[in-house]
């Protein structure tokens, strides 16, 4: 992959903002934390905009940061219904990997992946990025012959992979069960080295101060309520706080595309599902690492906070009511404690929902719609967050110039109708 | 947790379930003509509203046969639960049958028996 000329959108900070360091730690602390300036303003709407992007999450402020740095379009406006990073972005289990089947999919989160490892520096904000490792085990002879083909097909694009034996797991996860008879025993596994995890809050402020600076009004409070059209075209947006006009909208709504979708008159092939996760009280170290289960739809890291952090398989019926069923983590739970028996006295201090748009293919829509100037970034499903910065990159770019690049064509809307799916089911991690 | 009342075995726990995803689409019938785009709305597309939603359940730890439900997406209640060939008896549920784009749908039309005047076939750039 040439990924090596990405334009990280750097060369536009401004500074205005007093730039975070070790010093300025230490001069604030000195100063009893008095000086520290507001990371970002409560702006009012202006009447008009070049463009407004819909969704205050990661990908919303990350495709804001990027239409103002790298594309130059500073007269914008993200307008998020609660606040910042409140849906989806802080519900997620923080997890980015790039271990992808095919092409298309491994531009994408390779796209992301390189742009991650750079992200704290390029923001000047501490994300707290941590190339852990993620390993992906697998608990039959099947699985483990179909993971091999996907490691050589995620080698040949270029993106580090590597299997493990059973003796391999033991040493990298001591506390892993490897006993052969039980229920889903270990077989064996494969490991993203440059994989790991981010704070999830920190991605969506970090953004959203770099955006701030060059000048992006971020809007919060504020509900879209009507997509104003004029013929095939969008001129703008319905809030509570009134018309914002625009001739470019962005939705980058998750849970809600379908919602938005309706209110311009076009349909989405999306089911919003929910999609639970649980954190524990903190404890010592005990994981350094990143272990996921497709078979048992179970994942799990500890938190620099100790916690334990689980994910569960994806709700099977369609709901916006940010919360699921119980049985769900129950068999998420019944899987962590029978591959980590060290758990099974483990309290669960808090459990979430949040709601996912799931795609037929297991693959996102990054789009242009039947009408003018509206775009859509939606259809994540269960993995959006590895995608942030990548995600928020092409999609600033389809905006901007009204066409898609490379990298996002293939997530054309079209692809349901010319069948040029990109299924990633197996990828996925979490069944849809 | 869904509480889930079987046409044919009454209430029971959702983990005997198994949900199907939007209730009553119907194949296009393969002698009537159709372009990709419209049989993209049969295959691909589905309604995903926020509130009233029709849906297909089977109860595959039970009786193992199919059935409709009426459920709200919000609040997760369960308003009505009818044969998988009958439509939707209660008010909300008939609102929700009538109002759903699939009504009007060239790929719905198509489904009938007697083939349907389509409109012009052609790819939409979207």
């Amino acid at each position: 992959m040439t990924e090596s000329n990405i334009d990280r959108g750097v060369r536009a900070l401004r500074d205005r903002k007093k730039h975070y360091s070790i010093f300025s730690l230490a001069r604030q602390a000195g100063n009893y934390h008095q000086g520290w300036q507001q990371a970002w303003r409560h702006a009012e709407p202006k009447a008009e905009y070049d463009a407004v992007i819909i969704g205050g999450g990661g990908h919303g402020l990350a495709t804001a940061y990027y239409l103002a740095s790298v594309h130059n379009m500073t007269n914008i406006a993200v307008i998020e219904k609660g606040w910042l990073g409140g849906g989806n972005t802080g519900r997620n289990t923080t997890i980015i990997r790039s271990n992808y089947l095919w092409d298309e999919s491994a531009s994408i989160y390779e796209h992301a992946m390189k742009l991650w490892e750079g992200l704290a520096q390029d923001l000047n904000f501490n994300i707290m990025f941590s190339q852990r490792g993620v390993l992906t085990i697998a608990h039959s002879e099947h699985e483990l012959k179909e993971m091999s083909r996907r490691v050589h097909a995620i080698r040949l694009n270029g993106i580090d992979s590597d299997i493990l034996s059973p003796e391999d797991i033991k040493k990298f996860v001591p506390i892993m069960n490897m006993d052969q008879n039980i229920r889903y025993p270990v077989m064996g596994g494969f490991l993203q080295k440059r994989g790991g995890t981010a704070r999830h809050d920190a991605v969506a402020w970090g953004y959203a101060r770099a955006a701030d600076d060059m000048g992006v009004d971020i809007i919060q409070n504020c509900e879209v309520t009507g997509l104003r059209r004029q013929g095939r075209r969008i001129v703008g947006v319905e809030t509570t706080k009134g018309l914002i006009k625009s001739r470019k909208v962005g939705c980058v709504v998750a849970g809600h595309s379908s919602v938005l979708a309706d209110m311009a008159g076009i349909r989405l092939p999306i089911a919003s599902r929910p999609l639970q996760a649980l954190v524990s009280e903190p404890i010592k170290p005990i994981l350094d690492t990143v272990i996921m289960s497709n078979a048992v739809h179970m994942y799990i890291s500890q938190s620099d906070k100790g916690e334990m952090v689980l994910g569960a398989g994806v709700d099977k019926y369609n709901s916006y009511a940010q919360r699921g069923s119980f049985p769900v983590p129950e068999h998420m739970l019944a899987a962590a404690v029978e591959l980590f028996p060290v758990l099974s006295r483990l309290r669960m201090l808090r459990h979430w929902g949040g709601i996912v748009d799931t795609c037929p293919d297991a693959s996102p829509i990054i789009s242009r719609t039947d009408i003018d100037g509206l775009y859509f970034n939606c259809g994540w499903g269960t993995g959006g967050f590895k995608a942030t910065p990548g995600s928020g990159h092409v999609f600033a770019d389809l905006i901007a110039n009204d066409r898609p690049n490379d990298i996002a064509a293939p997530y054309a809307l079209n692809r349901f109708e010319t069948g040029l799916l990109i299924d990633e089911h197996g990828a996925a991690g979490v069944a849809h | 947790m869904l509480e889930i009342n079987c046409p044919y075995c009454g209430l029971r726990d959702e983990e005997e379930f198994a949900c199907g995803g939007e209730a009553h689409i119907a194949r296009p019938l393969v002698d009537n003509p159709i372009s990709d785009k419209d049989f993209a709305d049969y295959l691909f597309y589905r309604d995903n509203p926020k509130g009233v939603f029709l849906e297909r359940w089977r109860h595959s730890a039970g009786c193992r046969r199919w059935f409709n439900v009426v459920r709200d997406t919000v609040s997760h209640h369960i308003l009505e639960v009818y044969p998988i060939d009958t439509k939707p008896s209660t008010k909300a549920g008939r609102a929700a049958y009538q109002a759903s784009w699939r009504r009007q749908s060239p790929a719905e039309a198509a489904a009938r028996k007697v083939p349907q005047k389509t409109r012009k076939t052609s790819i939409s750039k979207r």
